[in-house]
């Protein structure tokens, strides 16, 4: 039951508000369809907490366990925060003319769409329909990224567009390899491409077809997790795309993609279980997908002069981090990259909610335009200077205990991947901190923003990054710890 | 035997699915590049009702019938629509080196066959040795995504890849579940939905549809 609401709500959402336009209380009616899908995700999760795993619908349309419903959980958390800050951000935005009812029409609408399509994305049992829903996720994004019409947003939105295209399409191919795989096993048919049944039955698939079927899935999927080399969507779209955008984005989207990811993998290593001692064939392209992406992206950080810009280098490291972390495999580590995952997506939204305010106060998104925060609106200022604190791996905030545990696997494990990982950390910590220092703390004469910011998102993720930081509840330990067990730990 | 005449024709289709795919790339007219594209969907929606028949694998009907709305009668229509409206219908796009185009695409081939080749031996479909005729479509519209400068010719080669793709599965394992391929075609239909407006907008802002004004972002 739970199910159906989780899903529907968004959708009907997206309906309504479409038809609804951009009335007076568009914003507020966003954020109540989003509160209402954060409480049927609740309601999803404790029945997963006290019932365990189940399998729902149908001949098992959905499937949720702890892995996914964790994923649920913070998807609709920080959709729901996310349009809290959208509302006084888009209000701003009005002011300043760079929209128009029209478009904050399509932007609510999509929106609320964009959030249905990745829930579905999560909760789907069918591989294929998993597909679908990620395609789905990324046209909703589309017209949201180009929602300015400049010409550098409608640029960033094509190649959002059509790399993003092209990905998914090699991801296509990667499903019509597993569903060939699997009619073998389990007869052509509906039930052949469930989740469930396939990991029922994954050590008889054949692992040649396996084993391509995932290179096409890891490149398709990978180019929305923005894993280098096919990242170069991923700083324009976020830099370009409304603030509220590059949030949901940066903290939901690539984690969705990287599910998809994960869950393909378990069926890999699955059928090549017997074949391969040590790290599986899945493992090390991830392992290898997340460590160029890491060192990569830190030291394009340096080069940025872009804030949001900068910011979704940063996403592509973590992603990299998470990706390294997943490809490692081992109880310690996935469970770090589940933590990792989670962190990042607080963290990361939470930046991008203070980075939104500070380049509306500046009127630019140059870093070198934006100074003094702390001056003028103090806590703008904070939440930007604790928010990068965070992401940067500074004790006691959580993205430390993750990014401790992933170091401290690789070390043992995979020792000459640590020198690598180590110097990307370092590299990206000196130039973010570098450039964030000044912003927080220089000089300015800016004026202060014509509305009252929403900043309450803000220090509500970053307290619950420093909690999970000095002390995970024990059911919330429980609970990565099985996600960690699902994924081959 | 039937089975044998139906394959015949088959791969009398498949092989007209990758002569198409070889005149979208040398077509410079954005006009011929929809009636070409029209062309390769009826190809595709031909084949996979013969299947369909042939084999007795009815839900095929169904993904013949998708391919035929949207493909063959509704997006070339759009797209038709669309050059009207936008003005572009006289662009003629100014490549160069056809020839060169069409060697690499020759590469491409034989690459595609190599690959397709061990899924092949192992498929037990009727029609398993045209899936490397399904990988070569694939890589040749990939191939034109490349070499296009222009939106629409891009979004066809695109959409190109989405029928080589399709034929893919349809010659490995006689199509996907129902519900995926029903998907997949929503998503096709929402997604040059979404393009048409993105069309009008770039329109609007560059003043054409050429792509080379999309050069800004890059990393300095």
């Amino acid at each position: 039951m739970e199910i159906y609401c989780l899903l529907g709500i968004p959708l009907s959402g997206g309906l309504f508000l479409g038809l609804w336009g951009n009335r007076r209380n568009a914003p507020e009616i966003n954020a109540l369809f989003s509160f209402l899908t954060l409480v049927a995700a609740v309601a999803l999760t404790a029945r997963i907490i006290a019932h365990g795993p189940m399998v729902v619908a149908g001949e098992g349309w959905f499937f949720i366990d702890p892995f996914n419903v964790f994923l649920v959980a913070l998807t609709a958390f920080v959709a729901f925060t996310t349009s809290l800050f959208s509302r006084p951000y888009m209000r701003i935005e009005k002011e300043h003319g760079r929209l128009n009812d029209k478009r904050l029409r399509l932007y609510h609408s999509s929106y609320q769409v964009f959030i249905a399509a990745m829930l579905l994305a999560l909760t789907t049992n069918n591989m294929g329909i998993l597909w679908v829903s990620m395609e789905a996720a990324t046209l909703a994004t589309v017209l949201l990224v180009s929602l300015y019409r400049t010409p550098a947003s409608l640029e960033a939105a094509w190649k959002y567009f059509i790399l993003c295209g092209v990905g998914i399409a090699q991801a296509l191919f990667g499903t019509i390899l597993l569903y060939f795989a699997a009619e073998k096993v389990l007869g052509s048919g509906g039930t052949a491409l469930l989740w469930t049944h396939l990991n029922a039955v994954k050590a008889q698939l054949e692992p040649t077809v396996l084993q391509l079927a995932f290179v096409f899935l890891l490149v398709g999927y990978g180019t929305k997790v923005g894993l280098a080399p096919l990242h170069s969507w991923l700083p324009d779209a976020h830099a370009e795309g409304p603030t509220p955008v590059s949030a949901v984005l940066s903290g939901l989207l690539l984690n969705v993609a990287l599910y998809a990811v994960m869950r393909s993998k378990v069926l890999v290593d699955g059928a090549l279980g017997s074949q391969v001692e040590g790290v599986s064939m899945a493992g090390g392209l991830m392992m290898g997908f997340g460590l160029l992406s890491v060192v990569v992206a830190a030291f394009l950080i340096k080069r940025q002069t872009d804030v949001k810009r900068m910011f979704a280098y940063s996403s592509i490291e973590h992603m990299g981090l998470v990706t390294f972390a997943f490809g490692m495999g081992g109880p310690v580590a996935s469970f770090a990259g589940l933590l990792h995952m989670t962190m990042h997506s607080l963290t990361k939204s939470a930046i991008f909610f203070a980075v939104g305010h500070a380049t509306q106060k500046a009127g630019t998104q140059l870093m070198d335009g934006i100074r003094g925060l702390i001056k003028t609106s103090p806590t703008i200022g904070w939440g930007l200077m604790l928010g990068t604190i965070a992401i940067l791996g500074v004790p006691p905030f959580g993205v430390f205990a993750s990014e401790f545990l992933i170091i401290t696997t690789a070390m043992h494990e995979h020792a000459w991947a640590t020198p690598f990982l180590l110097l990307a950390l370092g590299v990206a910590f000196a130039s973010i901190f570098g450039r964030v220092q000044p912003m927080v703390f220089g000089e300015t004469e800016l004026p202060a923003l014509p509305h009252q910011p929403a900043l309450v998102p803000v220090f509500l993720h970053l307290g619950l990054v420093l909690m999970l930081g000095l002390f995970i509840p024990p059911y919330l330990a429980q609970w990565y710890r099985q996600a960690a067990a699902l994924l081959g730990g | 035997m039937p089975l044998t005449y139906n394959l015949q024709v088959i791969n009398l289709l498949a092989a007209l699915l990758l002569l198409i795919s070889f005149a979208m790339l040398s077509q410079r007219r954005i006009a011929g590049l929809i009636t070409l594209f029209a062309w390769q969907g009826a190809a595709l929606s031909a084949s996979t009702a013969i299947v369909a028949w042939s084999t007795g694998q009815h839900h095929l009907y169904w993904s013949a019938g998708i391919t035929l709305v949207l493909k063959v009668i509704a997006m070339p229509w759009f797209f038709y629509r669309l050059i009207k409206k936008l003005n572009v219908d006289r662009d003629v796009e100014p490549m160069i080196n056809i020839p060169t185009t069409m060697l690499i695409g020759i590469a491409l081939v034989i690459f595609a066959f190599n690959l397709a080749l061990p899924i092949s031996q192992m498929s037990g479909t009727v029609m398993r040795s045209t899936l490397g005729i399904a990988m070569a479509t694939v890589l040749l519209a990939f191939l034109m995504m490349i070499t296009r400068s222009k939106a629409i010719p891009q979004v066809i080669g695109f959409l190109a890849m989405e029928n080589g793709l399709f034929f893919a599965a349809t010659s490995a394992t006689y199509g996907m579940p129902l519900v995926v391929e029903m998907g997949v075609a929503l998503d096709v239909l929402v997604g040059v939905f979404v393009l048409g407006i993105f069309f009008f907008q770039i329109r609007e802002t560059f003043d054409s549809l050429d792509l080379k004004h999309m050069e800004k972002l890059k990393e300095r």
